[in-house]
This record gives C-alpha cells, structure tokens and sequence, in this order.
C-alpha cells in the first residue's frame, strides 16, 4: 500500500460502507457483550454478573466448560480434516480443467452450482441421497455390507458430514486454483519443455508457487466457512447422534434460541468470536506481506 | 501442457460424482411418494411434474420464492453501490486508519453468522423490521458489503492510475470522470461482485430464517415448514429444491468467464 496520495478525505466514500455494517454489527455485538455481563432474573430484570459466564465457559470442569470444549474440539478437528482433504483435491482436479476450448465455461459452471444451492437444500439433498431407503449413497453403502447409519451411528454420522462439505465447497478450492493457474503465461511452460522438466518439477517449481496467494485465500476462506458451519449438520443430523456432530454453531443456537439462556450463549458467541477474529489477523498479515511482496 | 486421457478422465469422474446428488433430488421430484417408498430405481418409471404444479399453484410457496429473491436483490443493490466508492478510495488513497478499518471489515466477513442470529433478532424486533424483507436484506449486508469492497477493490487495482490522472487534466469533473469513464472499466467486476453478493444472500438460511415468521417467509423456510406439517413429502422437498437451483444456475452462465477470477476475489 506504498505510494498512495495520503487523502484524507477518500473517508467521505467510505462513510457509507462504514454506516451500514456499523449499524448490523456494532450495536449486535454490544447487546452480546451486554448479555455476558449480566444475569437476568426474567422479567427483563438484569443485574450485574462480571466476569463470571466466562469464568464457567472456559473451565473445562464446569457443565457449560465441558460442553464448550468439546465442541470447539469437534469443529476444529472437522477444519482441519475438510482442509487436509479439499485443498489436495481442488489442486488436482484444477490441474485436470483445460487451459481454453469450450469445455472450460461448461465445466466451471457445473463445478460452482454445489455453492449456489441454498444450505438447506444441501442438507435436504443429502438427507435423502444418504438414507438406505430411498437414497442412493446410502443404499450402494449398505448394499456392499457396511454398517451405516446417519442418525445411529456417529462414525457414519461424520463420515457424511465431511463428505458434504467436500462436494459443496472443494469447487471453491479448484475455482480459485484455476484462476491462479491461468495466470500464468505460456512462456513459463515453454521454458520448462525447453529445460527438459517433468510433470512433477512443473508442477513444484512453476504452479505450486504461483498458486501461493490463491490458496492462502482458499485456505483461510475454507477454514471460516467449516468453522461456522451450521445448517447442513442442522438439517441432516441435528447435531447427533448424541452430540456428535454437534459443532459451535449449532451449540450455540441450542444454547441462545432453544434454552434462551442469554448469559452463557453471549460468553460464548463473544469467544467464539475472539477465536475467529485471531485467525483472520493472522490471514490479513500473510495477505499483506504477500502483496507487499508482489508490488516490491 | 496437459498431454494425455488422464486428466480428462479424472475431471470426467469428479463431474459425474459432484452431479450425482442432484440428479438423485431431480429423480426424486420427478416421482411420486408412494412409488419413492417402493423401492429405488436409477431413474423415474413414470415421470410426473405433479408437485412442481402444486408449489406453482400453492401461494405460500409462489410467496416465498418472490420474498427470497426480492431481498437478494435489495441486497445485491445495496452492497455494490456502497461498496464502489469505498472500494476506489481503499484502492487509490491512503487515509488515517485505513489498513484498520479494511482489517474490520473482513472480520465482518468472517464473523460466524450463528453469534448475530439472537442479537439481530433482538434488533430488528426493536426497530420494527422484524419479518420483512429489509430485515434479511439489510441483515445479510454484515458479510456481503465486506465481501464486495473486498473483491470490487481487487478489481480497482487493476486499472491503471494513470487513467485517472489523465482524465483529470481532460479536465473531467470526479463525479463523471467515475461514473462515465471508470465504472465501465470495472464493468466485469462490478457483474462478478453482484454475483457473489447474490450468491451468499440466496444460500444463508441461518439468519433469513431467524429474523423472519410469517410475512417474509424466504422460500426455503416454507420448505423445512413443510417438512414439519406433511411428516415425510420427500417428493415435494426434492421438487422445492431442484427450484431453488435454478435462479443460481441462470446467474452463473451469465458470469461464467469471469467467475474464477472473482474467487480469486480480483487478486490473480
């Protein structure tokens, strides 16, 4: 952001940008910091409470502590597994999309309708797709003799919200690793046959490396979204069996709207919070550096 | 650069399994519930459009679908008109504050939609949008906004400042140097932008579901209402759900050159 006119006045443009997120997120998130402070007797009586919700959530030897840890536990693990597997995936599969030809617009439009269905209706989707009844996934898997069963079984359970996630959100990964692979000119690839490389060494040497800023952006935007992930569990598993599949999010809303028990969600609305805010500072730093990189 | 069947063969599979579970809700919206429960079969025996008649003939569905897209769309306006000027000046100037404030706004983006759900209920009940349309369209503007500052900023970048400049000694006034010389150069990502913000308006059902009851039903609430009501229509579902691809569908063809550039948000 170097050799920019210093205008004080470009605060005129964005003065409207700033009023309207303001107004949906500042006065939002101090009525939670508002709840997590206070108690309530019903009534719309509050009395001051300090600092204990927080005290309790973040005691593992509390119910709520408990309860807390473990789903922060099974979100985090359910990032990292989507991740582990979306990214490789994406990469490869873009490798797989042709450089030009009429095919290209035809399969980037298949390959992004999964992001365009409403979450819901992908919850819908794969309630039907995974029963043994009456769905396909889950009929051919229990016709080769597996045991599996979304409501009863917690491995199957799992096993079906990852792949989800997969065949919703990998089009992202391999969209944007296109977009990175695209831009780089043919003379880089002319180079390489010239020098005799492999696929391999192409591969390493050539696209991984210009893939970097593309999927540092993959990365982080898939590590929000399966973090806050919400309505496909809701809708397919409903956090269960037990409380399997039951991630932040959905413990959340349990929490606030089922149990209207303001004091404990606000604490944890507000760490959950603090937990994402973190990481996005560490994107917006790799971010920064990268395009102060590329502008050097 | 790619030789060989190889690659085609495997993008020819993965198309084939991410198609899969679409095409199995278009089987099932094409069957009816009896012959669903009788038993599997690859594709329909006896095709009815049956159920897409019911929902067009039912004005609880007709509704939802024309309440879904009526705020997607006040959304969509709002967040690329808000977002131009602020994306220019993001992109162009340096100001006090503006590493931070850009910081802010992506955490917006960031934020899980599950800590707004009870606060924004809270809000919007007090200012008396609870169940409308503004309530989800202005609701949805706490990620959309961020989103096309973010990706309209990329695209900024990439016009050249020297445009700018000459413009001014041709003597343009700013106003119409912006509206009749730059905003057509940002044209496609102005169109990539508007398609995003639809994008992630049309999908959140979180907080649309939330902040609305009877009046401004979106259509996927009447869906999981129905649910409730008619026990198991699996029919009726798959149907409700093939319909709800079909406005994403038509937008993205209209995008399709220049969508991976826009996951790229304007960055590549």
């Amino acid at each position: 952001m170097n050799g920019k006119p210093i205008n004080n006045r470009a605060w005129l443009f964005v003065l409207p940008v700033l009023a309207f997120v303001l107004f949906s997120s500042i006065i939002p998130v101090m009525t939670v910091v508002n709840y997590s402070i206070q108690d309530t007797m019903g009534a719309n009586n509050f009395f001051w409470n300090g600092d204990a919700w927080f005290r309790d959530l973040l005691n593992p030897t509390t119910a709520i502590g408990e309860r807390f840890n473990d789903a922060l536990f099974r979100t985090l693990a359910f990032s990292i597994v989507c991740l582990m597997i979306e990214v490789p995936l994406g990469i490869a599969i873009a490798l797989c999309i042709p450089r030009t030809g009429w095919l290209v617009g035809v399969t980037l439009v298949v390959v992004a309708l999964p992001m365009l269905i409403p979450w819901n209706v992908v919850g819908t989707m794969w309630q039907i797709f995974t029963r043994a009844d009456i769905g396909l996934f889950g009929a051919a898997l229990t016709g080769l003799g597996l045991h599996y069963n979304v409501t009863q079984d917690s491995i199957s359970a799992w096993i079906t919200i990852v792949v989800i996630d997969i065949w919703h959100w990998t089009p992202l990964v391999i969209l944007l690793s296109y977009a990175g692979l695209r831009a780089i000119p043919d003379a880089f690839y002319q180079a390489a046959q010239i020098d005799g490389a492999s696929r391999w060494a192409i591969f390493f040497n050539i696209e991984l490396p210009k893939l970097q800023k593309v999927l540092v952006i993959a990365v982080l935007l898939r590590f929000m979204q399966t973090f806050m992930i919400y309505t496909e569990p809701f809708v397919v598993t409903g956090g269960g069996p037990g409380s399997a599949t039951t991630f932040l999010s959905i413990d959340l809303v349990k929490i606030a709207l089922g149990q209207v028990d303001l004091g404990n969600a606000a604490a944890m609305s507000l760490v959950y919070y603090l937990i994402t805010l973190t990481v996005c500072w560490v994107f917006f730093t790799i971010m920064t550096q990268l395009e102060r990189r590329r502008d050097a | 650069m790619r030789q060989g069947a190889l690659p085609k063969i495997v993008l020819a599979v993965y198309l084939v399994v991410l198609m899969l579970p679409i095409y199995w809700l278009i089987n099932m919206s094409l069957r009816t519930n009896s012959d669903i429960v009788s038993g599997l079969a690859l594709w329909p025996r006896h095709p009815t459009l049956e159920k897409y008649f019911q929902i067009f003939n039912d004005p609880t569905w007709v509704h939802g679908f024309g309440v879904s897209l009526t705020y997607v769309a006040i959304n969509t306006v709002i967040s690329v008109l808000v977002a131009l000027p602020a994306a220019y000046a993001f992109n162009r100037y340096a100001f006090i504050g503006d590493k931070h404030l850009f910081f802010w706004l992506l955490t917006n983006l960031m934020a899980p939609t599950a800590v707004f759900a009870m606060p924004f209920f809270n809000l919007y009940y007090a200012v008396g949008l609870f169940d409308t349309v503004w309530a989800v369209a202005l609701a949805h503007c706490l990620f959309n906004i961020p989103l096309a500052v973010w990706i309209l900023e990329g695209f900024v970048g990439g016009v050249p400042r020297e445009i700018d400049e000459t413009a001014a000694i041709d003597g343009y006034s700013f106003p119409r140097f912006f509206v009749r010389i730059f905003l057509p150069l940002i044209a496609n990502g102005i169109g990539v932008t508007a398609f995003f913000c639809f994008m992630f308006s049309w999908v959140e059902q979180l907080l649309a579901t939330t902040l609305t009851a009877t009046n401004a039903l979106p259509f996927a609430a009447v869906m999981s209402r129905s649910y409730s009501v008619s026990g198991m229509d699996w029919s009726m579902l798959a149907a409700a759900g093939v319909l709800t691809m079909i406005p994403g569908a038509i937008v993205i063809w209209f995008v399709r050159n220049h969508i991976a550039k826009g996951f790229a948000l304007g960055r590549v």
